[in-house]
């Protein structure tokens, strides 16, 4: 930028830092212009909610960028251990509110373990038919914001909330909530899945391949989408495993590791599905990952509806009230629709946990952002993060 | 004809009634305010009918809340663009500030001036409208930058660099590709490119290989020329948030968005007298359908093809945009003239036709084989997990 445009000190407060460059660690380049520093969010249609990505530019060029994330903090761990261990279910709805479904069975999965709680093989079955029901809806959601991002004016996104929808109706009916479900217990789920229930997620599953085959027709050829997401924001194995990067972006990036496969947690080695896995890692990968488990799922979602057998939705004997579990620690994870959601719990005996540690897959993907994006462009730098799959309030918390 | 003659004796009524000294001034605003007032009218049922047409794309209603079936959302926009704060940024060059949307919508309206509604009616008889056209539209691209560069905003300053870039790049085709139809009417004046082509649709110049070639680029570039997607690069909402736009509000804001439409507007207006016979029915016996109809009409029908590409499609990266301009765009809008040049020395006629279209095939197929050579542009395959995980 020309010197002679910059603010005046004194007006700095008022305008903030709006031209001037901070003068510490560059030298101007060759030819006397200056990097241009972008502050783009907490306000910006990109970003996803509040999240602001601190941005270099050098003429259209990302050279170094900084995610600052911070602004939906809401103290949820802190919260959960001064709360009772039932307490904390609906608080994980809050935390990827996308996808409460598969928040509540982590956290569920994790006091299971420290309690050692039996989970009937009906609650299991309906555990996996809303967690797939989860993920369908998640991955079709982010596909439809990953367009929008690229500039498609939200029609690709209104035909993927159309689908939501009907994911959605199917959780209202089944436990009184779109979004915040709180539906999971200690040892199973809390309530029943009825035969009508039962026979319109069928009708969900059949009809959504006829939607998936559309929404594919007119995506994954279009030339747009594919100059602008074939090449880019590409990331490595060894920088994906070493970041501890999970679920699609990982297995973009041919990585094999599901933990539905590795863990086999619930009764997930019951059913036929297949891992697929990309080879580029780039945003291209991370979508078309996305379409393909999108398919397994209702493969899933297939064989659990057929097979769901009748039984005790929560086990018998286990307790709401006054619910305290041993002294002990565990470490629960599931495969969630973003990664690896993990809790990790220390119990000292009381009825509240000592430690209470989320592990959130966006927060732990999203710090490898700059490293996908540096020697990229802003526009680039938008649909990078758009593919990355975050909610703020899993990466705050 | 009887239409254009009921305007021309109006006119020459208040004419010729008016004090000597105020006819001249009063002519050209005869002129002028028709013009002005038919786009402007047109510009609010556009604006709802895209608000509309995209809701239906998505799969949702649209605005249908003022009025029946909303048709008043236009005045209740105008109303709430009127009425909010007029917010300028206290570092931002107020002068320019306030002058640059103001230009903007000058230079969209002087080029409705040369296009002809009709067999008389043309606001300007001028020898080298196009020229005039493409001078004063050449124009719009400082106020982008005067918008972008007071505005003191980081987003707006990107927004219009981007901006000059694109739309200097696609000025190039875009006068190239419509240079092959002055080459066959042998005139600049817009007047005169639409005199030959009456007759029956047959006479359009987009019946020719090279005219729908040339057609074809114009709509492209001029898709490029107003900012529209898949290249509203500029004013990319997802990374720019309005680009130039950002620090508008208000009335200024409406203003842009005025001045966007009716570039917009003369655009298509320019593509239907080039290629598409201007104010001539598609065939003759609908004649005695005014001329200025059969332009709006045709305008429209470019109009909806933009909203629909709207709807429809994501938006370039900057640098492909720019690849896309040279790589393609120019040579394919040189070829198109050497085919023109064709057609018109064999006699215009059938041997002249084959020959122009073997060459803008060819030119084409060699075009696209050559870009679409790039590595990233192989089908991709995926495979499934075989054998163990990743050690956990």
């Amino acid at each position: 930028m020309n010197s002679a445009q910059a603010t005046p000190s004194s007006d700095k407060a008022q305008a903030g830092p709006m031209f001037e460059s901070k003068t510490s660690d560059q030298a101007p380049s060759l030819d006397g212009t200056e990097r241009m520093e972008v502050s783009m969010g907490p306000h910006h249609p990109s970003t996803h909610g509040v999240f602001r990505m601190d941005v270099e530019l050098e003429g259209e060029t990302v050279v170094k960028l900084k995610p600052v994330f911070g602004y939906l903090h809401r103290n949820h761990e802190k919260i959960a251990e001064g709360t009772s261990y039932l307490g904390s279910m609906p608080y994980t709805d809050r935390l990827d509110y996308f996808n409460s479904m598969t928040n509540n069975w982590a956290y569920a999965l994790s006091v299971e373990k420290l309690a050692g709680i039996e989970v009937p093989e009906r609650a299991e079955y309906i555990r996996v038919i809303t967690a797939e029901l989860s993920r369908l809806q998640n991955h079709v959601c982010l596909i439809g914001f990953l367009v929008q991002d690229m500039g498609a004016l939200g029609t690709p996104l209104m035909y993927a909330f159309r689908e939501r929808e009907r994911i959605l109706d199917l959780f209202e009916s089944l436990t009184g909530a779109r979004m915040m479900c709180n539906y999971m217990r200690f040892g199973g789920c809390r309530c029943d899945v009825t035969p009508a229930w039962l026979r319109q997620a069928h009708q969900v599953t059949e009809a959504f391949p006829r939607f998936l085959d559309e929404f594919e027709a007119l995506l994954s050829e279009n030339e747009v989408l594919l100059s602008r997401s074939q090449g880019v924001g590409a990331l490595g194995q060894d920088l994906a495993i070493a970041a501890g990067v999970t679920g699609p972006m990982l297995r973009a990036t041919g990585v094999n590791y599901d933990l539905r496969k590795a863990d086999a947690y619930g009764i997930y080695n019951r059913f036929n599905f297949r891992v697929p896995l990309g080879s580029h890692g780039d945003v291209f990968d991370r979508y078309m990952i996305r379409i393909l488990e999108m398919r397994e799922s209702i493969a899933i979602l297939r064989q659990a509806i057929r097979d769901i057998p009748d039984g005790d939705y929560v086990h018998p004997k286990a307790k709401l009230r006054g619910f305290k579990p041993p002294m002990g620690e565990a470490y629960g994870r599931i495969e969630a629709p973003k990664g690896e959601l993990g809790f990790y719990l220390i119990s000292d005996g009381s009825p509240k946990p000592y430690r209470f540690k989320v592990r959130p897959p966006s927060f732990i993907n999203l710090t490898i952002l700059e490293d996908m994006c540096l020697g990229q462009t802003v526009a680039d730098a938008v649909i990078i993060l758009g593919s990355v799959d975050i909610v703020l309030g899993e990466v705050d918390r | 004809m009887w239409f254009e003659d009921l305007l021309i004796q109006i006119k020459s009524v208040l004419v010729l009634n008016a004090p000597e000294g105020l006819r001249p001034i009063l002519s050209a605003m005869l002129s002028a305010t028709p013009i002005l007032s038919a786009f402007g009218g047109l510009f609010a049922a556009v604006t709802l009918l895209e608000r509309k047409m995209l809701g239906r794309i998505q799969n949702r209603y649209g605005p249908n809340r003022v009025g029946p079936f909303g048709i008043f959302q236009p005045v209740a926009d105008g109303i709430k663009m009127l009425t909010k704060e007029d917010i300028v940024p206290k570092t931002a060059d107020h002068s320019i500030h306030f002058l640059a949307p103001l230009l903007l919508l000058l230079t969209a309206m002087l080029g409705l001036s040369v296009i002809p509604y009709g067999e008389k009616l043309v606001a300007i008889r001028f020898e080298a409208g196009i020229v005039f056209f493409f001078a004063v539209g050449g124009a719009a691209e400082l106020a982008v930058f005067m918008a972008g560069w007071a505005s003191r905003n980081k987003y707006a300053l990107l927004g219009s660099l981007r901006a000059i870039a694109q739309m200097v790049s696609y000025e190039i085709p875009l006068i190239l590709s419509s240079v092959c139809v002055l080459m066959a009417a042998g005139t600049l004046s817009l007047d005169e490119v639409a005199k030959s082509q009456s007759g029956s649709m047959l006479s359009w110049y987009i019946m020719t290989p090279w005219g729908l070639m040339g057609c074809v680029l114009f709509l492209i570039a001029t898709l490029a020329e107003v900012n529209r997607s898949p290249f509203d690069i500029p004013e990319a909402e997802s990374e720019l948030i309005a680009g130039h736009m950002t620090e508008y509000s208000g009335f200024k804001y409406a203003v842009f968005f005025l001045a966007e439409f009716v570039a917009m507007f003369a655009m298509c207006a320019l593509t239907a007298t080039l290629f598409l016979g201007g104010y001539h029915p598609p065939l003759p016996i609908l004649a005695f359908i005014p001329g200025p109809f059969w332009l709006f009409a045709k305008l429209m029908v470019l109009v909806l093809l933009f909203i629909w590409i709207r709807g429809t499609m994501p938006r370039l990266r900057a640098d492909q945009l720019m690849e896309f301009a040279w790589k393609f765009m120019l040579p394919m809008a040189v070829i198109n003239l050497i085919s023109t040049g064709c057609w018109i020395a064999l006699g215009r006629g059938s041997l002249g036709w084959g020959l122009s279209a073997l060459i803008n095939l060819a030119a084409y197929g060699a075009l696209s084989r050559w870009l679409s050579s790039r590595p990233n542009q192989q089908k991709r395959t995926y495979r499934f997990a075989e054998g163990p995980m990743h050690a956990a």
